[in-house]
């Protein structure tokens, strides 16, 4: 053992400032990162800025998310859900339809001016028609039918929509109200597709 | 052949067959040899392209999809880029009139073969990590006299507008078909690339609260119909990593890694990602690392 | 100038086997640009592939065929180091001719 402890110490002497330099260096990841991008069409480079939630949510991307920030962040995005006046939360679920499958907007090669789509389609199966649906998030099928139409249910996806990190810190799915991309009516639309009897998501 | 005729004429009978039949022996062992060394590539690229496919188990939607790749995967297009690609390399260009040949991919100058796989690394003369289309760029510029605004310039092509990067990256990387990955992690800016690039691919941000580990963190998901390889584990960043560059058949050109991580960006509703930047190097290298001891199947061909 | 024909011919089970793949961008004449002006067909009419002076496929294209187009066919009577060749003219008459030996 005696003899080993010089090579320990020389070994451990080499290693330390190797990885002391890597988790240094890895801070300035920002840095390069906003230096590796350029803004274009209306993708501007705040695009790479973050809020509380994505900045924790980031932090325990890889790790276990202590429950009191999980409960901060739900707390935070659900305050910051502005439910409709009227207590309405359904609309139009034919239009709800052409918006959940529309993929259009915010990319830098889209139009400003028109309107964007949920891209429903993308991450969740909703009417049984519509073949090529993805699974990134949880099937829609029968999604009113299976909870009874329930108002209460109506108002809450109106609110899953609107901020999902309400409900679910980190949630991968995007905050269609809080970051304007969809506007109240064309999520009160997505609902009425949810929640309407007559849609073919409750067929 | 001259000095065994005379070595067999003064011989016996007996040695002249026996020296015959040895030199039977070792021609049939030599081009035996060759052969095997062509064919071991051709089994390694095919049983790459057996492991790429989705184990048999999953999804039977992606078991139709893959029937449609083997269909595809005969006359990929990408030849024709290679062939330009060639062409290219070899040809007296910019004001300094010279040709890519002595370019040091990383395993020095002119070394073609088996280069992809051991990208991106750390090169001396630029003091920094470089993938291939940096590297490129930095021997257009250091050999040919390009400006790096010339160099960089179109990298996407189309229709109208050909993109000399991308003939160039299809024919280096076909040079590398059949090779291991094998990205080091020695060189201090090496290991910085990677935990930049690390740290690139979970940071959330845009419109839509994106990141790479978004769609690229999770086992056996798809998006639409499309499955997405969860990148931060070794076999399903094995294949995705050593299926590019490929030939977009919905793109109708050869589509490079640079490529594919801007196009990701546009769709995770960032702003552009800026070519052969740093963090687009760094990120290179943290899934291409991942990727390690993946065989390399491109230019491969997908939708 | 068009881009050469990538071709291979290879004996194969008493055959030769053709495998063809052409540059050519097959434009269908329905598509528009990004301005909305509609891009002009342009794509492949004709295809022929000879041997030993005879005609062993002919061809005809339409803008169904895609971009790239690859093409693969078999004939007999082909012996290992003969030429055969593969010649394609499209609608605005340009036309390029290729040429590999059966290996």
């Amino acid at each position: 053992m005696k003899t080993y402890l010089p090579s320990i110490l020389l070994v451990t002497l080499i290693a330390a400032p190797t990885l002391v330099f890597a988790q240094v260096k890895a801070d300035n990841a920002t840095t390069v990162m906003t230096k590796s991008f350029k803004e274009r069409g209306q993708a501007k480079l705040d695009r790479l800025n973050q809020d509380k939630a994505m900045a924790a949510c980031t932090e325990y991307a890889t790790k276990p998310m202590p429950s009191k920030v999980a409960a901060a962040i739900t707390a935070e995005n659900l305050a910051a859900i502005p439910f409709p006046k009227d207590g309405n939360y359904l609309g139009d679920w034919k239009a709800g339809e052409r918006i959940a499958q529309s993929g259009v907007g915010k990319q830098f090669s889209d139009n400003p001016a028109n309107p964007s789509g949920g891209n429903c389609y993308a991450c969740h199966q909703l009417s049984p028609q519509e073949l090529s649906y993805g699974t990134i998030g949880a099937s829609l099928y029968q999604f009113g039918k299976n909870r009874a139409y329930s108002p209460e249910i109506a108002k809450y996806a109106y609110g899953k929509i609107y901020n999902s990190q309400a409900y679910l810190a980190c949630s991968n799915m995007p905050r269609f109200g809080h970051n304007q991309i969809l506007t109240e009516a064309q999520i009160k639309d997505l609902v009425a597709l949810l929640m309407n009897p007559e849609s073919p998501v409750n067929k | 052949m001259k000095p065994a005729n005379v070595a067999a004429a003064s011989l016996n009978r007996q040695a002249q067959l026996i020296a015959s039949v040895m030199f039977l022996i070792i021609g049939f062992a030599l081009s035996t040899a060759s052969h095997a060394q062509t064919t071991k590539v051709a089994a390694a690229v095919a049983k790459a392209k057996q492991d790429a496919a989705p184990p048999k188990s999953i999804d039977p939607t992606l078991r139709e999809i893959e029937k449609y790749r083997e269909a595809l995967a005969d006359g990929n297009p990408a030849d024709l880029w290679e062939a330009r690609g060639e062409d290219l390399w070899k040809q007296k260009r910019g004001p300094n009139k010279v040709s890519l040949e002595q370019c040091d991919l990383g395993l020095g100058e002119g070394v073609v073969k088996g280069v992809y796989a051991s990208l991106p690394k750390y090169f001396a003369d630029t003091d920094k990590v470089e993938d291939l289309e940096t590297r490129l760029v930095t021997c257009m510029v250091l050999l040919q006299g390009f400006t790096y605004e010339q160099a960089k310039k179109a990298p996407f092509g189309s229709a109208d507008n050909r993109s000399t990067m991308e003939a160039l990256v299809a024919y280096v990387t076909a040079n590398s078909r059949g090779t291991k990955m094998r990205v080091a992690l020695n060189h201090p800016k090496e290991k910085e690339a990677f935990e930049i690039g690390k740290k690139m691919f979970f940071h959330r941000g845009g419109s839509h609260d994106f990141s790479c580990a978004t769609c690229h963190a999770q086992d056996n998901i798809r998006i639409r119909l499309q499955e997405l390889p969860n990148l931060t584990k070794q076999a399903p960043a094995q294949r995705a990593y050593t299926s590019w560059p490929a030939y977009r058949v919905s793109q109708g050109e050869l589509r490079t890694f640079q490529w594919r991580l801007f196009d990701c960006f546009r769709q995770q509703r960032f702003p552009e990602l800026d070519f052969t930047s740093q963090g687009s190097v760094a990120l290179t290298m943290y899934l291409a690392r991942n990727a390690n001891d993946g065989v390399l199947t491109a230019p491969s061909i997908k939708r | 100038m068009s881009d050469p024909m990538r071709i291979r011919a290879q004996i194969m089970g008493g055959a030769v086997d053709v495998r063809v793949l052409m540059a050519h961008e097959m434009e269908t004449g329905q598509r528009k640009d990004a301005a909305g002006k509609t891009v002009p067909a342009w794509f492949i009419q004709n295809v022929s592939a000879t041997h030993n002076g005879k005609i062993i496929l002919s061809a005809q294209w339409g803008p169904a065929v895609s971009k790239n187009p690859f093409l693969s066919f078999r004939f007999t009577g082909g012996k290992v180091g003969e030429k055969v060749i593969v010649t394609w003219v499209d609608n605005k008459g340009d036309k390029r001719t290729d040429e590999v030996a059966i290996a």
